[in-house]
């Protein structure tokens, strides 16, 4: 009698055990595809960068002589396409810093006056920047280009960091206005009793207050501006002015393009962003959750 | 009146601000008297001035460019654009779709407990935080039909030459180009609705649990109608940042072969720069326009009347 009861009572746990072990199992190898989907293209970049020059036109899968001939190439400017390498990582860490500053103090402003100074028509003001946030960029570039002419500005990296901002500000005034609500107003308005002035509530309180999302927003500016591509292709011409991702494409148009060096370059280019990506993702991801989201 | 004026809630996230705020009133809510007003106008000036000049004035003279009905007719009738409509519309019906689709099942995937599942995070949204141009210019050399390294590995594995994947066929070549898209992408998408799964309250599911619904039956009535405001949301807007999608199609099939997997984002460029004709590409970027104006307005509207804590 009491062995049966045990039996019995023994069987479900171990048929709940198996379904576990089969339910882990089938988890595991769906991670492997995944992996495996995720990380093919990211291979390919760093094996054909490890090739040596003459290994790039073959059939292999794993790189046979893996060398850092072509990084050393790239950090060198060793080769006619690489010449201004640095000079362009420079212009690229240009826009982007200045796009993150204005980003950040423009949206900040504006929120500021729209969220907490209540402005008058400040729904228009929110309701043009939503706007802006859903059109998409390479919409606008033709016209764009155009008035950067009109405005003096062609090949001036100045056009560009116009451009970065303003399709970073409309997200920035989104967030800031979302996050703005956490923060009681009566801070506001105990320090306006006492005296401050609204420049300094924006400075003393508003701003400090805010810094998770001045964060979050900062990195998503500076991620913007490299990623992009167009705005910068189109109105940076000159090779000295260039920023890296538009004479990345350049390499594509020679006839025998230099893979192996193209690949370091991407590597060296896109070290900077994974590194903040991966150190701000919590403050990212918390911004790009609280409200609206832009790839 | 003007203070019952500047009390009442506006703009898009007022019902927010009208949650939060008591009743009391103080001196910012009676609206902006002398020197304040002077204050909160300089404050919205920069964004005011960048408005005006980087999103108003272009596109008044772009609609400016794009104004002779002749323009449409000449698109209307050339082949190219023809079949770059059907590709914009497969681009956007298969790309989205697939993705958001795909997001929704892998955030709840990432839902598992364990340490390897959060390490496998941290790997698969990397093609997010790797900037978009060397990812695409690596899958363009890795579908190179002779020396990329996917036909290197049908190579080795079947002993068999594989196809061209972007030089031969439009099929494979937008095939590739929605892959890659999804590729990219999708990571981004799985990141916000799984932040959305985690915001559902667990004692939902223990509940669920009780009534007896397991499996399916707990993500068809419990995970998913509470989901299914972000997924549209996310869909809306997933498909306007696809529609303008330019560095997918240019870097990976560049639009051939002979110019047959172009999108609209991409040919009004080319036709812009490339052919010279600036008010056909502008020509070109306005006939998505009847595709784009109720999607935005639908999700201005989302955006208003729901709370998008995403």
């Amino acid at each position: 009698m009491t062995l049966a009861l045990t039996a019995g009572a023994v069987r479900p746990r171990r048929n709940y055990r198996r379904r576990r072990i089969w339910g882990e199992v089938g988890a595991l190898s769906f991670a492997v595809l995944l992996l495996i989907w995720t990380l093919t293209p990211i291979y390919n970049i760093i094996a054909v960068a490890l090739e040596p020059h003459g290994d790039v036109f073959t059939n292999d899968i794993f790189p046979k002589n893996p060398s850092l001939e072509s990084f050393w190439i790239v950090i060198t400017q060793g080769y006619w396409y690489l010449e201004y390498f640095w000079r362009q990582f420079e212009n690229s860490i240009y826009i982007g810093v200045a796009t993150v500053f204005f980003t950040l103090a423009i949206g900040s402003l504006a929120s500021f006056a729209i969220g907490r100074m209540r402005i008058r028509y400040g729904w228009l003001v929110s309701n043009a920047a939503l706007l802006t946030y859903v059109i998409p960029a390479s919409f606008l570039a033709i016209p764009f280009y155009r008035i950067m002419g009109f405005y003096g500005l062609s090949n001036n990296l100045w056009s560009v960091i116009a451009a970065e901002v303003t399709f970073a500000t409309p997200y920035a005034i989104f967030i800031f206005q979302q996050y703005a609500v956490s923060i009681p107003i009566e801070l506001d308005e105990a320090a306006r009793i006492d005296g401050a002035s609204p420049a300094q509530v924006y400075f003393r309180i508003y701003l400090p207050l805010m810094a998770p999302a001045l964060v979050a927003v900062g990195t998503y500016a500076l991620l913007l501006a490299w990623n992009e591509y167009l705005y910068q292709f189109l109105l940076l011409s000159s090779k000295k002015s260039m920023t890296v991702p538009v004479a990345l494409a350049q390499f594509l148009n020679s006839d025998e393009a230099p893979w192996n060096y193209m690949m370091a370059t991407a590597i060296v280019y896109a070290l900077p962003p994974v590194a903040i990506y991966y150190a701000f993702r919590g403050r990212m991801t918390a911004g790009l959750t609280m409200g609206g989201v832009k790839g | 009146m003007a203070d019952v004026q500047a009390l009442r809630p506006s703009g898009p996230f007022s019902h927010l601000a009208v949650a939060r705020a008591p009743v009391h009133r103080s001196k910012w809510r009676l609206g902006l008297q002398g020197s304040e007003f002077t204050w909160a106008i300089a404050f919205i000036i920069p964004y005011a001035a960048l408005f005006l000049a980087f999103v108003a004035y272009p596109v008044l003279y772009g609609l400016w460019l794009g104004r002779d009905p002749a323009l449409y007719f000449e698109l209307m009738s050339e082949p190219i654009y023809q079949r770059t409509v059907v590709n914009t519309i497969i681009y956007l019906a298969i790309g989205v779709n697939l993705k958001m689709f795909g997001a929704l099942l892998l955030s709840g995937f990432f839902m598992r407990r364990g340490w390897w599942v959060k390490g496998l995070l941290l790997i698969y949204v990397l093609p997010w935080a790797v900037p978009a141009l060397p990812s695409f210019i690596s899958i363009h050399w890795m579908l190179n039909g002779q020396w990329g390294l996917i036909n290197n590995v049908i190579w080795q594995l079947f002993g068999v030459d594989g196809p061209g994947w972007l030089e031969t066929s439009r099929a494979l070549a937008l095939g590739s180009v929605i892959w890659s898209h999804i590729w990219k992408w999708m990571p981004f998408w799985t990141v916000i609705l799984l932040a959305g799964r985690m915001a559902i309250p667990q004692e939902l599911y223990e509940a669920a649990d009780v009534d007896g619904a397991t499996g399916l039956k707990r993500f068809t009535y419990v995970s998913f109608p509470l989901l299914a405001n972000l997924y549209l949301v996310c869909t809306l807007l997933s498909t306007l940042f696809t529609l303008g999608d330019f560095n997918s199609v240019f870097f990976v099939s560049g639009g051939g072969p002979a110019l047959s997997t172009h999108v609209l984002a991409t040919l009004g460029i080319r036709d812009a720069f490339e052919v010279a004709r600036p008010d056909l590409g502008v020509a070109v970027v306005m006939s998505a326009l009847p595709l784009m104006i109720p999607l935005v307005i639908l999700l201005m509207r989302k955006l208003h009347t729901t709370e998008v804590t995403l």
